[in-house]
């Protein structure tokens, strides 16, 4: 006769991941850098965005990227081409990039160049507005991106990721004039199901409405590197935090 | 389909548990999970990845259970708890506000797991079950 038994676990499913998302976060903190999770569905244009804000802010801030991409290089031939050291993660059949695909690239990072002397880490993660929200990678902030051709609907059918996201950039709103939507309705949204996000408009293309964003991540990783320094680290919330308003 | 991976880190955390044992290997008759609807999970598709990984390993036989949590929201206008629903923008009925305050339905929990030991190495060391319903 066996006796049955139970254990009380407690324990969060992703208790893995987030282990190593916590270690990553550690390691960007002893470096002194900002790291941040940029996330969208597939042609919402973080690439754009990110050889824009690379191109403006290289003078300010020393950069690297960590590029998620299912099978291609694509994405990273052309954020190398903007004089950006880029390290490829290649996912394969992942939809989302995880913590230790990370952990990877930092590896294969710091076989390049000295973490230390970074300012800011970006992440791009794999075009997808479902997994990527779940994965924790150790970053400091989430950055989602909403084209205004995808419809004003998706952070309502896709709430999750808009929830998690502590900012929301409206993309390609150069293209509204030709679009039967109404730009109000993507915020009205997005703050419906996250009233704490900071969300932006713009267009990485024309350039309208870029300057502010730019001063966002200038005011951000200014102000972690000061909190870093003062030893008074705000980590990233946990995956399953709510929101505190 | 995320949930290859959910079921990846499931079983790290069942291996980390099962060294717990050492020496003996338990024998898992189910392992509990509690699931909140304001997640990226889809149950069914845990189930299947999980039945699908475990089979020819330790935990082969074992049941996932899966709790599913509804979201429940609280307003802070008037304090009520409300259920947010996705065609009401998840706003509150009672005041229109947004959802600010989740209190429940992010949950990603592994709660328990039952099992078994040979009767030489059972010892009273399980502490107590949680009371779950299945789905």
């Amino acid at each position: 006769m066996h006796m049955p038994l139970s254990d009380t676990l407690g324990l969060n499913l992703m208790a893995a991941n987030q282990h190593q998302a916590d270690h990553n976060r550690e390691r960007f903190d002893a470096w002194q850098l900002l790291c941040l999770n940029v996330m969208s569905s597939p042609g919402a244009g973080k690439t754009s965005l990110l050889e824009a804000t690379i191109t403006a802010l290289a003078p300010q801030l020393a950069m690297a990227v960590l590029e998620g991409d299912m099978t291609t290089q694509l994405d990273a031939e052309r954020l190398e081409a903007v004089g950006v050291p880029v390290v490829p993660i290649t996912t394969g059949r992942a939809c989302h990039l995880d913590a230790a695909m990370v952990s990877g690239g930092l590896r294969q990072l710091q076989a390049r160049l000295s973490p230390a002397d970074l300012d800011l880490l970006w992440v791009e993660n794999v075009g997808n507005l479902v997994c990527p929200a779940e994965f924790e990678v150790g970053e400091h902030l989430k950055v989602a991106l909403l084209s205004v051709t995808e419809g004003d609907d998706k952070p309502l059918k896709y709430p999750v990721m808009f929830r998690e996201a502590d900012c929301v950039l409206i993309t390609k709103v150069d293209l509204l004039p030709y679009l039967p939507v109404e730009v109000e309705r993507f915020e009205e949204h997005i703050h419906a199901v996250n009233p704490a996000a900071t969300v932006f408009q713009l267009s990485a293309s024309s350039g309208v409405g870029l300057q502010a964003w730019y001063q966002w991540l200038l005011d951000t990783s200014r102000e972690h590197t000061q909190a870093l320094t003062g030893q008074t680290i705000t980590a990233g919330r946990s995956a399953h935090e709510p929101v505190a308003v | 389909m995320h949930e290859v991976d959910m079921t990846k880190c499931l079983l790290l955390s069942l291996q980390e548990w099962k060294r717990e044992h050492e020496p003996h290997t338990p024998c898992v008759s189910a392992v509990h999970l509690e699931v909140g609807d304001f997640t990226c999970v889809e149950p069914a598709a845990l189930r299947f990845t999980f039945a699908a990984a475990v089979q020819g390993t330790w935990l082969d036989g074992s049941k996932l259970q899966i709790a599913t949590v509804p979201l429940r929201a609280r307003c802070l206008g008037c304090s009520a708890v409300y259920a947010p629903e996705p065609d009401q923008a998840y706003r509150s009925p009672c005041c229109d506000r947004p959802m600010e305050e989740i209190i429940s339905g992010r949950e990603l929990r592994i709660c328990s797991v039952d099992y078994s030991l040979s009767p030489l190495s059972a010892s009273p060391q399980s502490s107590g079950s949680t009371s779950l319903s299945s789905r």
